[in-house]
């Protein structure tokens, strides 16, 4: 019932284009979207990839602000780290907005009126958030991508994101158990798997380009 | 394929579309090679502690390739337990790590073992030494660095190659979750051997044969 709400929400509307996109919508085959709305979505995986390169696009602005205006006492070396970081998350989006063309969703307006730039802990602390918040959306993606070429730019992709994961964690707390996922990764040592409808809104408040859910109303 | 494929294909850098396109040749080399798995009775799941993988009974190709994943992971288990357990060997502050990656390898191991229940192969011989390259892996923390990030980035090379083999399958989730966590553990263990946790903005898998050729040195 919740999860149906939620799903509702999520289904964006991209302020200021025509059409309506959905986001990752084809996955939404039990809440009752009309036939019609659905085939507006396009195919299946360009939904995934645009879910993808809208997470992309969160985290490279993110890491291009970190770099451009570095915390206060930032070392040589966490601002080579997150130098690297940043070209990575850029080459991610830059990679998906070519790759969808024309069916790419827009550039995001971002909400980083939440995060501290002088501050390292509240850098570091929303970097971690969003490395794994990725690594879950893209483990939580791949059975959703029907292409399997589609599915290996997102394993080569992930893994990634795990690996700053790690990066970030280290730069927390050094070589620790949480650099190694510890308080990720479950006793099965399993690392986390999202849907769609459970990462949005862990994304949105970074998001402010307006997301409503008239489009589904 | 068609255009639009084509598209997404041509902005990979050339080396990793040459490698997918490798992986996709490959398939057809793996159904005419002889598999390394040992069983291949029809496969009933366990269903106890297996709730990560959906209930009933794996395609073959599945089975093959968790198998393939099981033999990796036995090798990295069984590579941590010794160092972990190995007095003297890893210094004081990286202890917390590597107990942490050695949990995360045995969890790996019995969650494949679950899932593959009565097809699963057999823990394989290890030698760590790989015939004596290595002769102080377990003396010297240098060593014993060097090769966990190399298992771990093999690992994570590995799963990944398969991940198309596993494409529309109920294991492919699961399969995900272990290969980022491989990646996490190669990322925390390179800096240790003066690596950067990442190699660019795109990892490259490994095929099948890729994988078994690094590994076989360490198979006693």
């Amino acid at each position: 019932m919740t999860d149906a709400i939620l799903s509702r929400r999520l289904v964006l509307k991209w302020t200021g284009v025509a059409s309506t996109l959905a986001v990752a919508g084809s996955l939404l085959p039990n809440f009752g979207i009309s036939a019609a709305l659905a085939a507006d979505l396009g195919a299946g995986d360009i939904g995934v990839l645009n879910y993808a390169y809208a997470l992309e696009q969160l985290e490279a602005a993110f890491y291009t602000q970190v770099v451009k205006t570095p915390y206060k006492g930032i070392t040589k070396s966490e601002l080579s780290t997150l130098t690297a970081i940043r070209d990575h998350e850029v080459e991610h989006r830059d990679f998906l907005k070519k790759a969808l063309g024309a069916k790419a969703i827009p550039g995001l307006e971002v909400d980083f009126s939440a995060i501290k730039f002088s501050s390292r802990k509240s850098v570091l602390g929303t970097a971690e958030v969003f490395e794994n918040l990725g690594v879950a959306a893209y483990n939580g993606a791949g059975q959703l991508i029907k292409n399997v070429d589609y599915l290996a730019v997102a394993g080569s992709i992930v893994s990634v994101e795990a690996r700053h994961c790690a990066s970030i964690a280290e730069l927390i707390g050094g070589q620790s158990r949480k650099a190694a996922g510890a308080g990720h990764v479950d006793a099965k040592g399993l690392d986390g798997a999202l849907s769609p409808a459970q990462v949005l809104p862990k994304a949105a408040p970074f998001i402010k380009t307006p997301v409503t859910a008239n489009s589904l109303v | 394929m068609n255009n639009q494929n084509n598209f997404i294909m041509d902005e990979i850098d050339p080396d990793l579309a040459e490698r997918i396109d490798a992986g996709r040749r490959n398939l057809f080399a793996r159904y005419a090679a002889p598999s390394i798995a040992l069983g291949s009775a029809p496969l009933l799941l366990a269903a106890a502690s297996t709730e990560a993988f959906a209930a009933g009974g794996l395609p073959q190709k599945v089975v093959d390739v968790l198998n393939f994943a099981l033999t990796l992971e036995y090798l990295e288990a069984a590579f941590y337990k010794t160092g972990n357990n190995t007095a003297g060997l890893i210094p004081a502050k990286y202890k917390g790590l590597f107990r942490t990656i050695g949990q995360h390898e045995t969890a790996h191991v019995a969650l494949l073992k679950g899932a593959l229940g009565a097809a699963a192969v057999k823990a394989p011989k290890v030698d760590f030494t790989a015939g004596g390259k290595y002769a102080d892996v377990f003396s010297n923390f240098a060593t014993f660095a060097t090769l966990s990030a190399t298992f771990e980035d093999l690992g994570v090379a590995a799963y990944k190659g398969q991940a198309g083999n596993l494409a529309g399958t109920a294991v492919l989730t699961t399969a995900l979750q272990i290969h980022s966590v491989e990646a996490r553990h190669a990322s925390a263990v390179r800096p240790l051997i003066g690596k950067a946790g990442f190699d660019g903005a795109f990892d490259k898998p490994k095929t099948k044969a890729e994988v078994l050729a690094a590994a076989t040195p360490f198979l006693a």
